[in-house]
């Protein structure tokens, strides 16, 4: 990695390219939590856009501050109709805060107006926390720039110098850089090679390289350009480490780290070095310099959170009047419960008001509302959760273990109430498997229908696996979250169509299990046997679920585990 | 924008502009729904096939394109009599579009200047015998997707508000385009498009730089670009013109309609639907290639996108619905 210093310098210089021309590079994406090297940033933006007052959105905005709407007491003041103006439709750079906790409307809202290329950008600031928040896929695609800030220590963070003047030579001269016809390809290798799918990305990269070119004042885009175009676009997007390149030896590939750790002494002389390498594998070097060293794991987190349907926003949320966060209000009918939305109402009644005091008979000094100006309050909540506990009821799986499983139920249950949670139960024995509990948050009816719970025979595990799907789906389908808890100790050995088939039962298990997981559904599998089972591991992996070994485990711990495992309501 | 990416320009994606030439042949299709990964070029290709559509005639200044004086409407207070010569209407219905902007109301500024009661159109009355845009459908409000479903199914929005009664024609070519990431498509929304493509970043090293290259070459000169492609989007738009003359001729054999049911069947798409579709969209395709009668060949070129998107979800197959549409054309039809 490139020592804090360099970042910076990079920053500069990706802060100055930016403001050469914004609205074509679409913004930037700066993930950093507040902090004077933010601050820098920002200040800088302003600075060198030559605007004393960057535009802000938040998260929540509503439309009529997007697009604009009738503003209700000049309206009012004047009878006239009149507008105001949105947000969007100024062009210009327009900052989002909190860009980590905007929703997907307002993401694929803000992509529509960068679309209309009306001039245009955005510049996300992205606080996320925890590995898998973040700026949302359809927005972050458009924003060539992506500038992580985190690990800058104060002292780095300098004041950002820049030079108007510079500047404004090269925005004149940008539309006179032109490009080797061998910088596409290359720069469409180096995607590849790092595992970048969107075509926006290469484009970014390439207008980012000609802006680079201008502010060095050249005509024709050249390698350090390129290089820095890939630096700071493509490398921030990459999904995975290049493979080594040919022109290493073959025979002893040096460890990934190695490579890393030698990246800064490379920097040093690399002027020298890539005329010694392909232009392309050039450009892959510098790539690999500026990929963050725990890519990997990020990634993982990230597409965990993702099919966990988690804090990216992609759970299923639940439209009511009557809980959670405020959404746009809209014509509705009193009653049901419905609360009203005074401010809404009166905006949309105010239009009328000359027009119908004309028409109406008594000439009444009141406001004249009609019923279809009503508004009602709406409201978002996060869904309900639903446990699915797919339990083994197999001969191998003494009776003990379903004793703990019952209990493991009823504990949750009892919490249930506070959390809104939903329990329901699979068993699965002899040749197929049972929806013993639909979801429900009924003790008591839970408690019956655990005494009841019968055991013995073989272990059709991708019966039950299938039971748990369409379960989960059906609770889905009625607005919960469903997630899977699989409690088991041995190895499937009956097949989907009840034959005794080994082979084909672990085929059918594993497929179930993939089903699973293309669903998205989030899932803990518990191993319950003595020793922990290898096959169990991997059916784990293929549902995308953590696999928790607990031999002796009791009630409370298996609630406990159950509980840490699924994403929290 | 006024120098859209040319249609013909758009380098690979052919069964996204194919399903986009037959609904310009055969507005009856119903729509096109194309999903697919981000920076595929959806929206370019619709704006694109905006500028290439055949002009369509319609009364200077009338709300709802009337193609005659006598179709306009009551409610509009068109004066003009002249018969104009227009571009097809392409209207984008933005996500955050209210249902007043979308099937119009009382005009404001009518009522408060002159206390007069008068209906403004809205974007629906706009898209009249033209095609109604929505990206990121699936993102919509559930309660306009259910408007927008009704009004594309009847061809006719009435409103009824403000003491207004007002009903005109929108007949519209619904295009819906969306990324499946952000979120699937209610089934009963997916059946009522009538074809459906699926999108993808070109995996080749060699095409993904021919794409790359065209838009960079667009992006620079965005005038001597679209100028340098005019002739390619002339011969498509003078396909689909004289395709939609020969549509009403081409015939079509008592086998294809066997084929088409013994098709639907073995893929157990529901309703009829399906059927019908894929009949009027194998009849575009024959007319665009200048046939006189309805192939196996032509069923073969529009049954992935006429039915992939009507089966029953399968969580076990990973091939996904297309292949199975591919699977099932070959067996029914060998």
């Amino acid at each position: 990695m490139t020592t804090p210093q360099e970042r910076w310098g990079n920053i500069n210089l990706a802060l100055a390219l930016f403001a050469i021309d914004p609205a074509p590079l679409g913004g930037l994406w700066l993930r950093a939590r507040t902090g004077p090297a933010r601050d820098r940033v920002i200040e800088a933006l302003s600075h060198i856009l030559e605007t004393d007052h960057l535009p802000r959105i938040h998260p929540n905005i509503q439309d009529d501050a997007l697009y604009g709407g009738l503003d209700l007491s000049a309206t009012l003041a004047t009878d006239q109709p009149v507008y105001t103006n949105g947000v969007l439709q100024n062009p210009g750079p327009l900052i989002l805060t909190m860009a980590e906790r905007a929703e997907k409307g307002l993401l694929a809202r803000l992509a529509t107006a960068l679309d209309a290329e009306l001039g245009l950008s955005i510049i996300a600031l992205d606080e996320a926390a925890e590995a898998g928040e973040g700026l949302g896929g359809s927005l972050s695609d458009r924003l060539a720039l992506h500038l992580d800030l985190d690990g800058i220590p104060q002292a780095t963070a300098t004041r950002l110098e820049f030079d108007r003047a510079a500047l404004a030579e090269a925005r004149a001269h940008l539309p006179f850089v032109q490009n080797a016809p061998d910088d596409y390809r290359d720069l469409c290798l180096v995607a590849e090679a790092l595992g970048i799918t969107s075509l926006r990305a290469v484009q970014h990269a390439l207008r980012l390289a000609r802006h680079s070119a201008a502010l060095m004042g050249a005509d024709q885009v050249e390698q350090p350009d390129l290089q820095l175009a890939v630096e700071l676009v493509l490398a921030p997007r990459a999904t995975q480490i290049p493979e080594q390149t040919q022109s290493e030896e073959p025979d002893t590939p040096p460890p990934p780290d190695t490579a890393q750790a030698d990246a800064p002494s490379d920097q040093d002389s690399s002027q020298s070095d890539d005329t010694d390498l392909p232009p392309f594998e050039a450009l892959i070097e510098a790539a690999k310099a500026m990929l963050p060293p725990d890519l990997l794991a990020r990634l993982a987190t990230t597409r965990a959170a993702r099919q966990s349907k988690g804090s990216t926003g992609t759970g299923r949320k639940k439209k009511g009047n009557h809980r959670g966060r405020p959404v746009a209000s809209r014509s509705g009918t009193l009653g049901g419960g419905a609360r009203l939305d005074l401010i809404a109402t009166l905006r949309a009644a105010a239009p009328w008001q000359v027009l119908r005091s004309a028409s109406s008979p008594k000439k009444s000094k009141g406001l004249h509302i009609r019923k279809s100006d009503l508004r009602v309050k709406r409201f978002q909540e996060s869904s309900d959760r639903a446990i699915i506990f797919v339990v083994d009821a197999s001969g191998s799986s003494a009776m003990s273990r379903m004793a703990e499983a019952k209990g493991a139920i009823e504990l949750l249950l009892a919490e249930a109430y506070a959390r809104r949670d939903h329990v329901a139960l699979v068993a699965f024995r002899g040749q197929g498997s049972d929806v013993l509990l639909a979801p429900t948050r009924s003790l008591v009816q839970t408690k019956r229908r655990l005494q009841e719970l019968p055991g013995g025979g073989g272990t059709p595990l991708a019966s039950g696996l299938k039971s748990a799907l369409q379960l989960a789906n059906l609770s889905a389908s009625k607005g919960m979250t469903p997630s899977i808890a699989l409690l088991t100790d041995g190895r499937a050995n009956i097949a989907l169509d009840g034959s005794a088939n080994r082979t084909q039962a672990s085929t059918d298990a594993h497929q179930m299990a993939r089903a699973l997981r293309t669903q998205g559904f989030p899932a803990i599998v518990i191993d319950t046997g003595a020793r922990p089972t290898r096959d169990l591991d991997g059916l784990a992996q293929d549902m995308g679920a953590t696999y928790l070994p607990l031999p002796r485990a009791d009630a409370k711990s298996l609630s406990a585990a159950v509980e840490a495992a699924l994403p929290s309501p | 924008m006024t120098h859209p990416f040319p249609f013909s320009a758009i380098f690979g994606q052919d069964a996204m502009k194919q399903a986009m030439v037959l609904t310009a042949i055969d507005a009856g299709i119903g729509g096109v729904l194309v999903f697919g990964d981000r920076g595929t070029g959806k929206s370019t290709a619709v704006r694109g096939l905006a500028a290439l559509l055949p002009s369509i005639h319609a009364v200077k200044g009338c709300p709802v394109n009337s193609e005659t004086v006598a179709a306009i409407p009551d409610w509009a207070n068109v004066t003009e009599r002249e018969v104009v010569e227009k571009p097809t209407p392409v209207v984008d219905l933005p996500l955050g579009a209210t249902e007043d902007r979308v099937v119009g109301a009382l005009d404001i500024e009518k009522a408060l200047a002159k206390g007069e009661k008068a209906f403004e159109a809205g974007l629906l009355a706009r898209a009249n015998r033209g095609y109604l845009y929505i990206d990121e459908v699936n993102l919509l409000e559930d309660h306009l997707v259910d408007l927008l479903l009704d009004v594309a199914q009847s061809g006719e929005n009435v409103v009824e508000r403000e003491g207004l009664s007002i009903r005109h024609p929108a007949r519209f070519v619904l295009v819906g385009s969306g990324n499946p990431e952000e979120g699937e498509l209610r089934p009963q929304l997916l059946d009522r498009f009538g074809l459906s493509v699926e999108v993808t970043s070109p995996k080749d090293i060699e095409t993904r730089v021919a794409v790359i290259k065209r838009r960079d070459a667009y992006d620079r000169d965005r005038a001597g670009f679209v100028k340098s492609w005019a002739k390619e989007d002339a011969a498509i738009r003078k396909a689909i013109i004289t395709a939609r003359k020969r549509l009403p001729k081409v015939k079509t054999p008592e086998a294809v309609l066997q084929d088409c049911a013994a098709l639907c069947l073995a893929l157990g798409s529901d309703g009829l639907r399906g059927e019908l579709t894929l009949l009027r969209a194998a009849r575009a395709q024959a007319a665009f290639e200048g046939a006189s009668e309805i192939t196996r060949d032509h069923l073969r070129a529009v049954a992935p996108m006429a039915l992939s998107h009507r089966l029953r979800r399968d969580p076990l197959d990973e091939a996904g619905s297309t292949a199975r549409v591919m699977r099932s054309v070959e067996t029914v039809l060998s």
